[in-house]
């Protein structure tokens, strides 16, 4: 079976209060970066797996993510699949 | 006496003091490591504080998948009373045996001190002895406090008195309507922020907590008087 490279990005839902990007912003200010705006902070996962197809790979890369990588009350989740 | 379980995840850090209070309040609790699968008869189920698989990804979304959890969530499922406290919270919420989920603090900071709850409701498990509207004061020990739900679940907790203490004053950490602990539409799952064990004597700076504890033993009670009276006052030996 082919090697897929799955790479997740999980982000706070929109909305939500966001006190680590909050924080982050606030020093990107305090270093003269006053442009930056709407700093949010999420989490970039990787990982490797062997599936059938692209499709199949991004269902279970899909499971996994709605099983644990990320929690459906407070985080948004994005997958990008590729040929290892 | 009932049979109280306290779950040890490996991270768990207030396993023995949970132990400690149940016990000073009469119960026959027990440690129950988590790779256990069965709950050896146990009435009571209590998920301790601490910091579960170190909270790597989210805290408790790890322990949640830990082999005791289908024993915990059928005794839940049953109506056995489930108490998660602090980190046990959390792990309820991932486990989806309550609503809504923890976050980290508003203002970043890991907080540990004492802080004002406000009983809302005395009619769980773990509240039967407050007085509803009662002050307490706990104290909290976490970095990821913030109780989150969405604006219809928040606005159901509240039709549903599913909000069981509430922060008064000071809201520590930025939880949605100040929410400091929560249970289940069958009132039997618990969870609370503070930690009521590290308040059961007075050595500990104060008993706040310590009806938590006692509720159980008096639930019991009530329960078994309530027994013999359904047989007309003879003793059926329950």
């Amino acid at each position: 079976m082919p090697a897929f490279r799955i790479e997740v990005r999980v982000m706070p839902r929109a909305g939500l209060l966001d006190p680590q990007g909050l924080a982050v912003e606030h020093a990107l200010h305090a270093l003269g970066f006053a442009e930056a705006n709407a700093v949010r902070m999420g989490k970039h996962l990787v990982l490797q797996l062997d599936a059938a197809s692209r499709d199949a790979a991004a269902a279970r890369a899909k499971a996994m993510c709605d099983r644990l990588l990320a929690n459906p009350v407070t985080e948004d989740y994005q997958i990008a699949v590729e040929t290892a | 006496m009932r049979r109280v379980a306290v779950v040890v995840f490996p991270g768990s850090n207030c396993d023995q003091d949970t132990v400690d209070a149940a016990r000073a309040a009469g119960s026959d609790a027990y440690f129950l490591w988590h790779r256990e699968t069965d709950l050896r008869q146990a009435d009571v189920v209590i998920l301790p504080g601490g910091f579960s698989y170190g909270d790597y990804l989210r805290s408790g979304a790890i322990a949640r998948f830990s082999p005791i959890m289908p024993a915990v969530a059928a005794h839940a499922q049953a109506g056995g009373p489930v108490l998660g406290i602090c980190n046990g919270f959390q792990i309820l919420c991932e486990a989806e045996l309550l609503p809504g989920a923890l976050m980290r603090n508003a203002r970043l900071k890991f907080l540990s001190r004492p802080v004002r709850v406000r009983v809302e409701a005395a009619d769980t498990p773990f509240t039967g002895l407050y007085r509803p509207g009662e002050e307490l004061e706990i104290p909290v020990a976490n970095g990821d406090g913030r109780y989150v739900a969405d604006a219809r679940t928040a606005a159901e907790l509240e039709a549903n008195g599913q909000i069981v203490w509430r922060y008064v004053g000071d809201n520590p950490n930025g939880s949605t309507n100040e929410i400091a602990g929560v249970c289940n539409a069958g009132r039997n799952v618990v969870g609370i922020m503070p930690h009521p064990e590290r308040r059961v004597a007075p050595a500990l700076g104060g008993t706040d907590g310590a009806r938590i504890f006692l509720s159980l033993e008096a639930g019991h009670a009530t329960q078994l008087a309530g027994a013999v009276r359904a047989v007309g006052g003879h003793h059926a030996g329950v």
